[in-house]
């Protein structure tokens, strides 16, 4: 039997294949996601691990929380005596000094160069000869005073010569340095697209506001003493706020910013490859319930000659196994590709990663073959267990279809009881309270997943009714095709059903993202009218989120035609035991903000003194604080503030610009070692002008990375963020309608298949060619609509079920994008129906009539 | 209407020794209430070792009916079928899927062959569902037998009817099954052929003793039988042994086919 199964596969070799496409390209997904966040991780991995490989341990600045995170906070620096003490210890052989910040390359525009969101990375390097140098100079010599080295890939794009002077900017305004020569990093043949910039100790040192300051003490162990000793004999010297690891624990803590971002990265991009391939369950149980209800005479034959239900099961399920390895391992490599397509998109939408060459690991290989072959086999069992039910006497009945299941009568009660549980784990997701993260998780997850199902079985009772409705433009426009192919997408409901059903599952996620963009869009945009409704500037980094140096808001202050300059500063700090978001607001904030104050005023803005604080509505419920509350405040640097609460705010839906606790700058200043703004807003007299706005862009030329943006150009520069991320999402969506594409394809080749006597009939009592194909295309497209009018429907109510529970989103239903979407299935169906539709055209009249 | 030489007789139960197959007032009800067809109304017949029995009728008769009871496809509403001895109508599934591998092969209108193997394989696919080792011998011979040595590796789709039917008679054949149940053989072969293969099933039951039971509506392929059954409305009306086409032309013309 097992011989011949694998027969059977190899008879039918097409529809084996456009069967197991629906698993290559979910399986493709998942590899490509591991070998991309892989080789990320790796190049990222490499680039830490190589700046520490010749230390061997590392003093570095303590702060009383962690300040990974990437909000700007960061450890405290320390006097670079330590330098000195820590020399002059016994166990140690070497030591150096360093310093970092972010530096911006200005480029020939005058504007600092930004790549996307990467980082724009400065420090402070020893000369070449330093154990401690991870760079390797491609040209020129390493900096002296006023010098700077840059990244090769960075000076070939800026076309950047030795010798050349170039502006740098930190803290403060524009340092001109002489271009001393190009460096790059080890083995990493591109960083993303961060730029380097590497300096002499001094000069560092004063470009980051950081004179007789540290950040860091590289350290190597004098010969035969152990990292154990020169860690304990470091510590001896270490004043308290600094702290030592060893190299690789330094590398490792490091690494955590961006290990979390890969991890958050690749569960995002495997979400999308989990779509792809439950899409892909449903192309395969479709085409498998298909392809099983055509052998159903070979299976009663099977039968009559002695086979048992166990040995039809078995076959089939050995060939479902075959045809899931294969196609798993085709997609494992497929995966490869994939990766390759996922770095130039990143690339393609400003977001580029570090690329250090792919990396196929061990997991990678089990986990997207595990994955693509239970998948295969779970969505073969029940068109398997069906094969089972085909009784001998089929293989003598003309014309013999599979019976019907036994538990056919239960499929309504069974579908409206598993939507109706779908949507039950989804709201108890959303509004049970007090739910752990991973239950909440749990919930969502199983009820969509249940939802999807229900619907899909439900949709069976929709068919009628919407192919009638969705094909009377076919039946109008297609003359006679256009009327058989309505009739046609109606004759098997179940397989219309399953068939639009893996098309609904794309275009439910599409809608319900697009609606949670325009949603988020809506309510940003409502947010930042009303709460800046007196500001006609705002002056932002070039990249619209970096922080820019006070020094830049300050000039602006001293601009023409300037009233009034409300600065924002951003940073974390520990408040009740736990890390929290803080910002800072000088007291100009006062009148170019406008909050819904349920206690205080406006006015709270300009008085918050030296102990003043004001706090949202819900933090100050959770820890019960109220007018003259006292909030305790410890800051990275270790040093604490007791603030009082002076007014209480309601955030807007939309988002508050505010972290939970905002204080006055002078307090923000004192406890933060190079404070920054995130964002500055002017108010100007005569509002938005040609001409304000050219007073601003003159005094921003000393800060390159600082722009003036109007509000509304503020406001659409925020959003062309979540537009590339959402342009991400739908590429990545755009996989699984691929995959629901194949589905169709497939059940249309095998329907041209099953209609070979019908379509030779069609053809001999006068049917054209082209009519034959406009029938298939007119089929494929009803049933590509009747997907996208229940996944429209259901993306639009899932939206709405989530935006009920996000309080800072409101529900606004981009019609024009639906549109698009309905329009987009209708090219899905027509692309789908073009391999078929051929087939069916060109089958020979004469031996279709007497294809048996 | 000619002068039958032939004798007829009324149906009897046959003397039970001997038989292979014995079926005892079997009925058979399609559907419930007004709509319901009775396609069997009490039919028992006996066939012995060795014996080519047809069974004719005009279509709608219970002919087709009968031989999917007699060979456990369907089961009777009453009544009782008998195959080796086992009475069959109440096995369940994998009793009579047992059944059939030990004891029934089948030979149908439109062949049933499996299209990816070759007839070779198609032979001896009932020893390999059976998990048995094939004797080579014997399918040699049998190959030989059926006239398909020089064909063997052929698919189905490079064979002619005639020859897919002859793989089909190997296929029934190879098992030495008890009965061979074959549902209009020649019903989709022409005349030649369908000639070749009467006289293939005609050598089956003389040289290898095998035990056939036909339905057939085509007068030509019922002369070669041992005994003949004529059915109509579900009962059998008249049985006879060893008549010419001629009378068999006759005999289906009294039934009104």
């Amino acid at each position: 039997m097992t011989a011949f199964a694998l027969r059977g596969l190899l008879g039918r070799k097409l529809r084996t294949a456009l069967t197991a496409i629906a698993i290559v390209l979910g399986v493709a997904t998942v590899s490509g996601t591991y070998v991309l966040t892989d080789s990320i991780n790796n190049a990222f991995h490499s680039i830490f691990y190589e700046t520490r490989a010749g230390s061997d341990a590392v003093v570095s600045g303590k702060s009383p929380f962690d300040v990974s995170g990437g909000t700007g906070t960061s450890a405290p620096s320390f006097d670079e005596s330590l330098l000195q003490k820590v020399r002059a210890l016994p166990e140690v052989a070497e030591a150096q000094g360093q310093v970092n910040g972010d530096a911006h390359l200005i480029g020939k525009n005058g504007k600092a160069i930004v790549y996307g969101g990467a980082p724009n990375l400065g420090f402070s390097i020893a000369d070449g000869a330093s154990r401690f140098n991870p760079l390797q100079l491609v040209s020129g010599s390493w900096p002296k005073a006023d010098e700077v080295v840059v990244d090769k890939s960075t000076a070939s794009k800026e076309h950047f010569k030795i010798g050349q002077v170039i502006g740098v900017q930190s803290q403060g305004p524009v340092k001109r340095l002489r271009m001393s020569g190009t460096v790059k990093f080890g083995s990493v043949s591109t960083i993303g697209g961060a730029t380097l910039a590497g300096f002499n100790l001094p000069t560092a040192q004063q470009l980051f506001d950081k004179p007789g300051k540290l950040d860091e003490i590289a350290v190597a162990a004098a010969q035969g003493v152990s990292d154990q000793k020169l860690i304990s004999s470091i510590q001896s010297v270490l004043p308290p706020d600094t702290q030592v690891r060893t190299a690789q624990a330094q590398a490792h803590e490091d690494a955590k910013d961006t290990d979390s971002f890969i991890s958050f990265l690749q569960k995002f991009l495997l979400g999308f490859g989990g779509v792809a391939l439950f899409v892909g369950s449903f192309v395969i149980a479709n085409s498998l319930s298909i392809t099983i209800a055509q052998r159903t005479r070979e299976f009663a034959t099977l039968r009559t000659l002695g086979a048992s239900r166990p040995q039809i099961l078995r076959s089939v399920m050995l060939e479902a196994l075959v045809m899931g390895v294969l196609a798993s391992i085709v997609g494992l490599f497929a995966g490869l590709a994939l990766a390759k397509g996922l770095f130039s998109l990143f690339d393609a939408v400003g977001f580029t990663l570090p690329n250090n060459g792919l990396t196929l690991e061990t997991r990678t290989i089990v986990v997207a073959l595990i994955v693509g072959i239970v998948v295969t086999l779970v969505a073969s069992l029940r068109p398997a267990l069906r094969a089972t039910r085909v009784p001998p006497i089929a293989a003598v009945r003309e014309g013999a279809t599979l019976p019907e299941s036994r538990w056919a009568r239960f499929r309504l009660p069974a579908a409206i009881v598993v939507t109706a549980l779908g949507f039950a784990g989804l709201v108890s997701g959303l509004f049970v309270p007090n739910l752990s993260t991973g239950q909440i998780l749990l919930l969502m997850l199983g009820g969509a997943l249940l939802v999807f199902i229900g619907i899909a079985l439900l949709s069976v009772r929709l068919i009628g009714p919407l192919a009638w409705s969705l094909g009377w433009p076919a039946s109008k426009i297609g003359g006679a095709p256009g009327t058989l192919a309505r009739d046609n997408a109606r004759r098997n409901p179940q397989r219309t059903a399953s068939t639009a059903s893996a098309l609904m599952i794309g275009l439910a996620l599409v809608t319900l993202v697009s609606l949670l963009a325009s949603g988020i869009v809506a309510s940003f945009r409502g947010a930042v009218n009303n709460i800046w409704r007196n500001a006609d500037y705002a002056i932002t980094a070039q990249n619209n989120f970096d922080p820019i140096p006070i020094a830049a808001s300050d000039a602006v202050k001293k601009a023409p035609g300037v009233i009034e300059v409300g600065d924002v500063r951003a940073g974390e700090a520990l408040a009740f035991g736990k890390k929290i978001a803080i910002t800072a607001v000088n007291p100009p904030a006062a009148n170019v903000f406008n909050l819904d104050w349920t206690h205080g005023s406006a006015s709270v803005m300009a008085n918050l003194g030296t102990d003043g604080a004001f706090v949202d509505k819900d933090y100050a419920k959770s820890h019960h604080l109220d007018i003259g509350s006292p909030v305790p405040l410890t800051f990275s640097d270790g040093s604490q503030e007791l603030l009082n609460v002076k007014g209480i705010f309601d955030p807007p839906t939309g988002g508050s610009p505010f972290g939970r606790v905002t204080m006055s700058t002078t307090v923000f200043d004192k406890h933060t070692s190079n404070p920054e703004n995130v964002f500055s807003f002017v108010v100007m007299k005569g509002g938005q002008t040609d001409a304000n706005q050219a007073a601003l862009d003159r005094t921003l030329q000393d800060f390159p990375n600082a722009k003036a943006a109007t509000r509304q150009k503020f406001i659409d520069n925020q959003i062309s963020g979540l537009s590339s991320i959402l342009n991400i999402l739908y590429v990545l969506l755009a996989l699984s309608v691929v995959v629901s594409l194949f589905g169709i394809v497939n059940t249309l080749v095998l329907t041209v298949f099953e209609r070979t006597r019908e379509i030779g009939m069609l053809r001999a009592i006068g049917m054209t060619r082209r009519q034959v194909r406009r029938m298939i295309r007119h089929e494929s497209v009803i049933t590509a609509l009747i997907g996208a009018a229940i996944g429209i429907a259901l993306g639009v109510i899932l939206a709405a079920l989530l935006i009920a529970r996000v309080d800072f989103i409101v529900l606004s239903i981009p019609i024009g994008q639906l549109i698009i979407f309905a329009l987009a299935a209708i090219l899905v169906g027509i692309i789908a129906a073009i391999f078929p539709a051929r087939r069916a055209s060109r089958l020979n009249v004469l031996q279709a009539l007497q294809y048996e | 209407m000619s002068e039958t030489t032939t004798t007829t007789t009324e149906p009897t139960p046959a003397a039970p020794t001997g038989a292979v197959v014995s079926a005892r007032d079997l009925t058979r009800r399609y559907g419930e209430g007004d709509t319901a067809v009775d396609a069997l109304r009490g039919v028992s017949l006996d066939v012995s070792r060795g014996e080519l029995l047809a069974v004719m009728g005009p279509s709608g008769s219970g002919k087709s009916t009968l031989m999917h009871i007699l060979a456990g496809l369907d089961r009777p509403t009453s009544g009782e079928v008998t195959i080796a001895g086992t009475e069959i109508s109440k096995l369940n599934d994998n009793d009579l899927t047992k059944l059939r591998r030990e004891h029934i092969g089948f030979v149908f209108q439109f062949f049933n062959l499996l299209p990816m193997l070759d007839a070779e394989e198609n032979v001896v696919l009932p020893l390999s569902i059976a998990g048995e080792k094939p004797d080579k011998q014997w399918v040699n011979e049998l190959l030989d037998q059926v006239g398909l040595a020089q064909r063997r590796a052929h698919k189905p789709s490079e064979l002619s009817g005639g020859q897919q039917q002859r793989v089909a008679i190997g296929r029934a054949l190879v098992n030495k099954p008890t009965i061979i149940f074959a549902d209009e053989p020649t019903g989709n072969l022409d005349s030649k052929t369908s000639g070749e293969i009467l006289e293939l099933l005609e050598r089956s039951v003389r040289e290898l003793n095998q035990t056939i039971v036909m339905v057939t509506h085509e007068p030509r392929a019922a002369a070669i039988a041992d005994r003949i059954l004529f059915i109509d409305d579900g009962l059998i009306v008249r049985e006879a042994r060893e008549i010419s086409p001629h009378d068999i032309v006759a005999a289906m013309e009294e039934l009104g086919a």
